[in-house]
């Protein structure tokens, strides 16, 4: 009775094209892993080790001294404090950088997407607009603009950037995020004479949590990436990790400290990296949101 | 009293008229129910009376304040969506007392209110609960308990069982019936099913492009349907419809068409005398029309059967005549079949006429 041909699969180690693609799987996965393998390695060497030249190697005595050196002591330019400071730094821009940017993006979301103004339309295509362009051509108007109120060089002067050139993509997503969501829930609560504030907090912002979390982590792995706007708008008391990371590289007063600089990089990759481990299930269901029926 | 009045209203979606010149009275504690094809204006005239769609021209008025230009939450109006648009985060218990906290009621009051509705549908072992876990039915449930809840002057109904299956949407449009009959409180209920606009309403609307087409009780609407549009859009199997014109035979006034010949002297006439030989559309409902092989019968058109719909209780003979498919509604077995030949009879007391060309009643 086998009239269609039905034959059992084949195990996936006998199947050529699934063994195919577990190769390409696997190569690629090698070409992410093998350069934070070797941080990671080089990081626990001490310099001795390091001159063997071995790349790949196992370190013969592993030591956290570079570690250590990297958070505490190392130079960033003239300052030997590691890279600590530039942590708690951009802590403290990326905190109300993401908070007030998301809260912000998801009341013009709401306000686009709900209550239709006039000229809705080409604010939004104008925001839009502003998504394209390129960050560079705005930084040095935005210095003469920003100088007059002596907002550059301080926290708020960087965290006011911050949250101006992130206002695009937050508001994008939260209009689209809301425009999706049946008007009828709008209408209704309008219809229980609920204003403007209370739809907005009791009913919109409840159903967005996916968005909010999608929208802060979006948010804040890009600020703490970011190292141009931190350069020049964050001042010297409040340079961020990114910029001290540089700084400690390229700071070479003898031998370059490999180990050291390897330490300091993977302490900053850390934090964005810890938010896609812990936040990356929020991630992926927030954007798949919009493809379910609530 | 007048709970809601409309005067003239046009409304205008994206350029094209939806609905034109619409004037419209409902009473207090009356059960109006809008129905009509889809797109023929029926939800948004729900919607304009809610203020949440603008009207180009007329006036809105409700219990006797023109709302024209007011806001929704002015208007004193519990309204039941047809995708109940509960708010998905909230409990049953958030749902309806969202209306009543945003209006500034004391917690105590809130709480009371909740409860007596609650009580009303059934509600109080689900008040905890969010809407994604309730069935089909008790969402819709906790819809209208929604609107209730505000002691609204007006309710609202746009379509609120069509998202239901068809055992469920017959016993809550029941429940429905009885809650109206228990609160008396003024409806307006928009739907395209026909069992529940006949069932439900106190008074039906019949719409089509944006106009009434015919407003009354259902029992008239199906009885004398005003033009032919109507006349065909209520009953199912639909109205019979047969071509022929207006004769005078020995003094009484007939309908001649071929191969049949009917006596309408029992027949009121609307609208001026007919003239002679004038063409004319006789309609008879499919329960109006006798299937008789009785000798004495008066027969008036033989016919071969060519399709039986056994329903159970009665059975639908659809037969041809003249080269026209009728559809004659049986209440006894008698074992029509396919091939049959058979003969028929119509009160013309209970036919209507239309004009062919305008449809309308004659």
């Amino acid at each position: 009775m086998n009239i269609v041909g039905r034959r059992r699969r084949p195990a996936w180690y006998a199947d050529p094209a699934r063994l195919g693609l577990l190769a390409l799987l696997i190569s690629a996965a090698l070409c992410f892993l093998v350069p934070l393998y070797v941080m990671g390695l080089t990081s626990l060497k001490s310099m001795d080790d390091i001159r063997q030249g071995a790349l790949l190697s196992i370190p013969a005595h592993p030591t956290l001294a570079a570690w250590r050196a990297a958070w505490t002591s190392a130079c960033t330019g003239v300052a030997c404090e590691g890279v600590s400071a530039g942590f708690w730094n951009s802590v403290l821009i990326v905190v109300p950088s993401t908070v007030i940017a998301v809260a912000l993006g998801a009341l013009n979301g709401y306000v686009l997407a709900c209550w239709r103004a006039r000229g809705a339309q080409l604010l939004f295509a104008l925001l839009m607009l502003g998504a394209f362009l390129p960050l560079q051509v705005m930084i040095y108007p935005l210095v003469r603009l920003l100088a007059p109120f002596h907002l550059v060089g301080s926290l708020p002067g960087i965290v006011l950037v911050h949250v101006i050139f992130s206002m695009p993509i937050m508001t994008l997503l939260f209009r689209n995020y809301y425009a999706a969501l049946p008007r009828e829930l709008f209408l209704a609560a309008r219809l229980d004479g609920a204003g403007f504030a209370r739809i907005f907090l009791q009913l919109m912002l409840p159903m967005s949590l996916p968005m909010l979390a999608v929208a802060a982590i979006m948010q804040a792995t890009g600020v703490w990436n970011d190292y141009l706007l931190g350069l020049v708008f964050a001042g010297r008391e409040h340079l961020p990790m990114t910029v001290q990371l540089n700084n400690l590289v390229n700071t070479t007063t003898g031998t370059r400290l490999y180990n050291i600089d390897m330490a300091a990089t993977i302490l900053t990759a850390l934090v964005p990296l810890a938010i896609y481990v812990l936040c990356g299930r929020w991630f992926v269901r927030g954007i798949a949101a919009g493809a379910l029926k609530g | 009293m007048t709970a809601l009045r409309i005067e003239n209203l046009c409304v205008r979606l994206g350029g094209r008229a939806v609905i034109e010149d619409l004037s419209l009275e409902v009473d207090t504690g009356e059960f109006l129910v809008l129905l009509g094809p889809s797109g023929c204006g029926k939800s948004t005239l729900l919607h304009t009376v809610a203020g949440l769609q603008e009207s180009a021209a007329g006036r809105v008025l409700i219990d006797g304040v023109d709302r024209t230009w007011s806001d929704p939450a002015e208007r004193n109006i519990g309204m039941v969506f047809q995708s109940y648009a509960l708010y998905p985060t909230m409990t049953v218990e958030g749902n309806m007392s969202f209306g009543l906290r945003a209006r500034g009621l004391a917690g105590a009051e809130v709480r009371a209110r909740v409860q007596r509705v609650a009580e009303l549908l059934q509600l109080g072992s689900l008040l905890g609960r969010r809407p994604a876990q309730l069935s089909g039915g008790q969402r819709q449930r906790v819809a209208i308990g929604r609107a209730l809840v505000r002691d609204a002057g007006l309710f609202l109904l746009d379509e609120p069982l069509s998202n239901l299956d068809a055992g469920l949407r017959a016993s809550l449009r029941r429940e429905l019936k009885l809650l109206h009959q228990r609160i008396g409180a003024t409806m307006i209920y928009v739907t395209h099913d026909q069992i529940e606009a006949l069932t439900l309403a106190t008074r039906l609307a019949v719409m089509q492009d944006g106009r009434i087409q015919q407003l009354g009780p259902p029992a008239e609407v199906y009885a004398r349907p005003a033009n032919r549009y109507v006349a065909g859009f209520i009953g199912s199997p639909g109205m019979n419809f047969l071509e022929g014109r207006f004769a005078q035979r020995g003094g009484a006034l007939h309908f001649l068409a071929s191969g049949l010949e009917l006596d309408l002297s029992a027949h009121r006439l609307a609208g001026r005398p007919p003239a002679e030989g004038e063409a004319v559309v006789l309609g008879v409902r499919p329960e109006q029309l006798r299937l008789d092989g009785s000798p004495h019968a008066r027969v008036q058109c033989e016919g071969r059967i060519s399709l039986v719909e056994p329903l159970g209780g009665h059975e639908v003979v659809w037969f041809d005549c003249a080269g026209e498919m009728l559809a004659a509604v049986s209440h006894e077995a008698r074992g029509f079949r396919v091939g049959d030949a058979v003969r028929f009879r119509i009160d013309a007391a209970t036919v209507s006429l239309f004009s062919p060309g305008s449809g309308e009643r004659r």
